[in-house]
């Protein structure tokens, strides 16, 4: 079985037109020396009935955060997913469908993407927004490059509290063009210390909020960026943050990137999820991946087209503003969507409930007893400090409740006891208590 | 004859932001059982925002409706023959959907304990060990998430084994004038020199002309094969040997395996390293460009400098590994597109060692094919037996005025979405035509049919083609319009 | 098409990449051919240099975009910037109308004139021209 149409006499039929006998003839310009002389290794083929079986297997083996309440966070958030996204992302015509360079019969991905680019605009408080990329840390690396480019400059001061993952991928994508990192230290109440910065910085990445869960300061940042000609980006884990608080634009940072999973995408091990990243007018010959725009077609109606293409790959070649060809075209369908159906009220309030929850946990740790080292204020994510943690965790673990990230697990160097609590809409009041009962036993 | 009939209605759609009315509801959400705060009070009046006015207010219906007539606008693989060049565009099996859906498998937190991820490790290990099956190398990731960056991923692993060998001059990559743009960019990406090398009068790489630029700051030979002409490079192995003879390494763009599969290992031509798409050729969704798949596969002698973490088996469990000291580290906040590479690998198991291999035998002859019914109307450039795809340009048509944009235009009155056109950038007016094994006679003949009739019509009523489409929602569009005054968000006061 | 239908002024300076110069005083101003403009088709973007810059003959010091094909725009002679046309960024179409009027891009001081000489002359750069569009 595999998906081929042709019949006995269809293949004849072709064979004989080209003037071959046998399909295998086909392959002359492949030597022989190269050929294999044995069928691959493989498992055995399975129908639909068995494949689903043999996955189905697999998939109850792993804990998942339907399986009981979870507190994970870190850069991946359960939230509420409407029927409605599932629905209509799994409509072929846009599952199916390529990248649009045809635009006159894929006017439904184009205005998608316009929307899309509408939309992350209006949430970052930025003018220019590109159709996405892979996730949120390779638009960080995009963003720092980008800075790179403009300012003509290479050292990029990074937060401490920016997600470690996202850290190492940004190290990985800017080594190789010679960029240097260096971190800008936390304060006692876990917002970053932006006071002094080199003269020479091309741009000051400050995560908000923060991998501890901080709500940073980016007005102050960005001033401090501007302050020694320096862009100054502002990175999101958690998109669902920017519907209650100050925009980037708003607070003066140039570019905002981070990753949108939080709207519409599941979990799914990871991926796919959606890198956004948006900054100034000024800047757009400079951000890379795709841009949809708008223009007319030859009768004067309105129409959207994938434009100022020439900074990509496929035309500039060595000299593109990055090497990325494709974006994330079904998760910004699946954000769109989301988006769409919440809606101006919706988000603000689903964000207002993130708040309520972490508000009710946190008081609920501190009248357990337990600490919270950070001062700062948090959207739907925080740090509690957990004496024992291992044991408890395991504990809680058996009831069936995944109580949060171990902040040592990334950060080897941190306290050991340090837990990394998320609390969204999807959480109750009573697991909430569970929570901090077996955190404070 | 043409598949193109008639439609059911297709509906003008303004703007999400045209059609939201002021306090319409949309989805519900409940208040939760906690206590609400008020946000200025918890965070601080300099922390909070206003709501955003013009953010969309439609009510559920509204939103679906919006979507539904959208998609109506679009051109995919379920509503016809595709057949775009190097981009594969086979049939995406709906069971691989209902896969990636599995709760099980879609709730799966990435920051989970190991304890928790054993189902999906084993899914994970399972797909590696098959893709370095099919490529005949050593060890697979699966955490690029599209082919640009398995590329990059493994110019960085190129650059990461000369550079622990002291091999600090290695500069310089070498890359056909076939290439895909995708692999000057990586190579500029990873702060190297790109110099092409030019392809032979008959399409492909000679080992003479690769053998004249190979020197001691070679880092590596970029190929893709099949080329981007369809055409399987005859002498990859003598390629390889000029390579490695001076000290580089060979990078192989798996853009074209579905030419390959059980046909040849890339393992076998000398490759070192290679990145899949599985979004061309294992099945995944275009999804109107992206997300993609792009793992990829090394040699042992690479192996080291793998990106971070790598999945390993120890005493029965999977473990997900960051201790590597020579990893180039990590290109993924997690370990790529799980919902794809899932897909992907239930497309495997589905076909087995005998489907893959005729996945690869019956695309060829659908290329073959195609070719054969079209060359006494078009032009073809290279007269090699060619592989999965080929390759004809707009000469003869051009005398009348006809350019391939016009063709292509043309195809959508028709029916069919166009091929690939003005790539490879060495054949001027290139039309790149790759049917997949997943297309009958039937279908390919309507599609010959069509260009003949184009064909036909670039001579007898050119204009007919140089104005389509004429059945399309929207007609020819102004780029230029686009580029010059970019608009590229709705605003109310643009609107 | 004949080679007459591209437009080469017998007053400017020309190189093999498109660029044309005229001598305006002390100044040197520079754009692109009739060739250059109607190969790229309708442009869409100019990135000029900066006021000041110090050109290097040879390095590029600026762009021009249609919205399919990119071209580097190559520095003939050594000088330094003093004046650039910005309303380009604006209307980046005057350098298909006029490339020899309002479509000029910038204008340097030279550091040596006689520079100039090294550069094609209009006939030369007909026949440049000539040899490339085979016509």
């Amino acid at each position: 079985m595999s998906y081929v149409p042709h019949t006995t006499e269809e293949l004849r039929a072709m064979l004989a037109r080209i003037g071959a006998s046998t399909p295998e003839s086909l392959l002359e310009s492949v030597p022989a020396s190269l050929r294999n002389r044995a069928e691959l290794k493989l498992a055995p083929a399975l129908d639909e009935r068995a494949l689903l079986r043999h996955f189905a297997a697999f998939a109850a083996e792993n804990g998942t955060a339907l399986t009981g309440p979870s507190f994970l966070g870190a850069g991946a958030h359960h939230h509420f997913i409407p029927a409605a996204v599932d629905a209509l992302a799994s409509r072929g015509e846009f599952m199916t469908a390529y990248t649009p360079y045809q635009a006159e019969i894929s006017q439904g991905t184009l205005q998608m993407i316009f929307e899309f680019q509408t939309l992350l605009c209006q949430l970052t408080g930025l003018e220019v927004a590109n159709a996405s990329l892979y996730d949120g840390a390779s638009a960080l690396a995009e963003a720092a490059l980008m800075a790179a480019r403009v300012t003509r400059r290479t050292r990029i001061c990074v937060s401490a509290g920016l997600h470690p993952h996202w850290r190492e991928v940004l190290r990985t994508y800017t080594e190789g063009v010679g960029l240097v990192l260096e971190t800008l230290p936390l304060d006692d109440s876990g917002r970053t210390d932006t006071a002094k910065l080199p003269a020479d910085c091309a741009a000051v990445v400050v995560q908000s909020p923060n991998f501890r869960g901080s709500i940073e300061a980016l007005g102050v940042a960005a001033g401090a960026a501007h302050a020694v000609g320096a862009l100054a980006i502002a990175a999101t884990a958690e998109a669902l943050s920017l519907a209650l608080l100050r925009s980037p634009g708003e607070l003066g940072c140039d570019i905002a990137c981070g990753d949108a999973q939080s709207f519409g995408l599941p979990l799914s091990f990871g991926g796919p999820y959606l890198g956004f990243l948006a900054a100034r007018e000024k800047l757009v010959r400079q951000l890379p991946g795709r841009l949809i725009g708008e223009t007319l077609d030859s009768s004067g109606q309105r129409a959207f087209v994938m434009t100022l293409t020439t900074r990509e790959q496929h035309i500039r070649r060595e000299k593109a503003t990055s090497n990325i060809c494709t974006n994330q075209g079904l998760c910004a369908l699946r954000v769109t969507i989301w988006l769409a159906l919440l809606g101006r009220a919706g988000i603000r309030r689903l964000a207002e409930i993130n708040l309520a929850l972490s508000a009710y946990a946190r008081r609920a740790c501190a009248r357990a007893g337990l600490a919270l080292p950070y001062a700062a204020p948090v959207f739907n994510e925080f740090v509690v400090a957990v004496p024992g943690l291992a044991g408890k965790l395991e504990r809680l673990a058996a009831q069936g409740i995944q109580a949060g990230v171990p902040l040592a697990r990334f950060e080897p160097e941190t306290h050991a006891d340090h837990l990394l609590v998320c609390t969204t809409e999807m959480n109750t009041r009573a697991e909430i208590d569970a929570l901090v009962r077996g955190l404070a036993a | 004859m043409s598949t193109a009939g008639r439609s059911g209605l297709v509906f003008h759609e303004p703007l999400l932001f045209e059609s939201s009315r002021p306090g319409r509801p949309g989805v519900r959400v409940d208040d939760p059982d906690v206590p609400l705060v008020d946000p200025v009070r918890e965070l601080g009046p300099e922390l909070v925002r206003d709501d955003i006015p013009d953010f969309p207010e439609l009510a559920e219906l509204d939103v679906v409706r919006h979507f539904t007539r959208l998609s109506q606008w679009n051109y995919g693989i379920d509503s016809g023959f595709f057949p775009l060049g190097s981009c594969t565009m086979k049939y995406n099996p709906k069971v691989n959907e209902s896969i990636a859906r599995l709760p099980g498998l879609a709730a799966v937190h990435p920051a989970s304990d190991e304890s928790r991820l054993q189902g999906v490790l084993a899914l994970a290990a399972e797909l590696e060990a098959a893709l370095a099956e099919i490529s005949g190398l050593d060890r697979v990731t699966l955490q690029p998430a599209a082919g640009a960056q398995g590329e990059f991923v493994g110019v960085r692993m190129i650059s990461a084994y000369h550079r622990a060998r002291g091999d600090t001059q290695r500069t310089r990559v070498l890359i056909p004038d076939t290439a895909h743009g995708t692999n000057p960019a990586s190579a500029a990406l990873n702060g190297l020199e790109v110099i092409e090398v030019k392809s032979g009068p008959d399409g492909i790489v000679h080992p003479e002309a690769l053998a004249a630029l190979a020197d001691e700051r070679t880092a590596a030979l970029m190929l893709t094969n099949p080329n981007t002409l369809g055409l399987f490079e005859s002498h990859v192995e003598k390629l390889a040997e000029v390579i490695h003879g001076a000290g580089g390494l060979v990078y192989l763009d798996g853009a074209n395996m579905n030419a390959l599969l059980g046909i040849a290992k890339p393992g076998h031509m000398g490759v070192d390293v290679m990145h899949f798409n599985l979004h061309k050729t294992f099945s995944t969704p275009h999804g109107g460009g992206g997300p993609g798949s792009g793992p990829v596969a090394v040699r042992n002698s690479l192996a080291p400098y793998l990106p971070t973490p790598v999945i390993r088996l120890e005493g029965g469990r999977y473990r997900l590994d960051d201790e590597f000291p020579h990893s180039i580290g990590r290109v993924h906040a997690w370990y790529g597109n799980a919902g794809i590479w899932l897909r992907a690998l239930a497309y495997i198991r589905t076909l087995g060692a005998a489907g893959l291999s005729e996945v690869s035998t019956r695309a060829i002859l659908n290329a073959n094919y195609v070719l054969e019914c079209l060359r006494d109307v078009y032009d073809v450039p290279h007269q090699r037996r060619v592989m999965h795809e080929c390759v004809l340009t707009d000469r003869r048509q051009n005398e009348h005025g006809v350019t391939t944009a016009d063709i292509a235009k043309r195809l959508m009155d028709y029916g069919y979405h166009p091929p690939t056109i003005y790539f490879p950038l060495v054949v001027a007016g290139a039309l790149m035509i790759e049917p997949t094994e997943c297309e009958s006679q039937e279908t390919l003949d309507g599609f010959i049919e069509a260009m003949r009739a184009i064909a036909h019509e670039a001579e007898s009523e050119p204009s007919r083609v140089t104005g389509a489409p004429e059945r399309p929602i929207v007609r020819r569009l102004d780029e230029v319009r686009a580029a010059r005054k970019p608009r590229l968000r709705w605003s109310r006061e643009s609107a | 098409m004949s080679d007459h239908d591209y437009k080469i002024p017998e007053d400017c300076h020309y190189t093999e990449s498109d660029e044309w110069l005229r001598v305006d005083g002390a100044t040197v101003r520079i754009g692109i051919t009739d060739y250059a403009q109607s190969e790229l088709n309708d442009i869409v973007f100019v990135e000029l240099p900066e006021r000041g810059t110090q050109l290097e003959a040879g390095r590029t010091f600026g762009v021009v975009e249609s919205v399919k094909a990119v071209s580097d725009l190559i520095a003939p002679i050594a000088g330094e910037v003093v004046e650039i046309h910005s309303k380009l960024s604006e209307h980046p179409e005057w350098l298909n109308e006029d490339p020899y009027g309002r479509g000029w891009i910038i204008a340097i001081t030279p550091e040596d004139i006689d520079e100039l000489d090294r550069l094609l002359s209009a006939a030369e750069y007909r026949a440049h021209v000539k040899a490339r569009s085979g016509k």
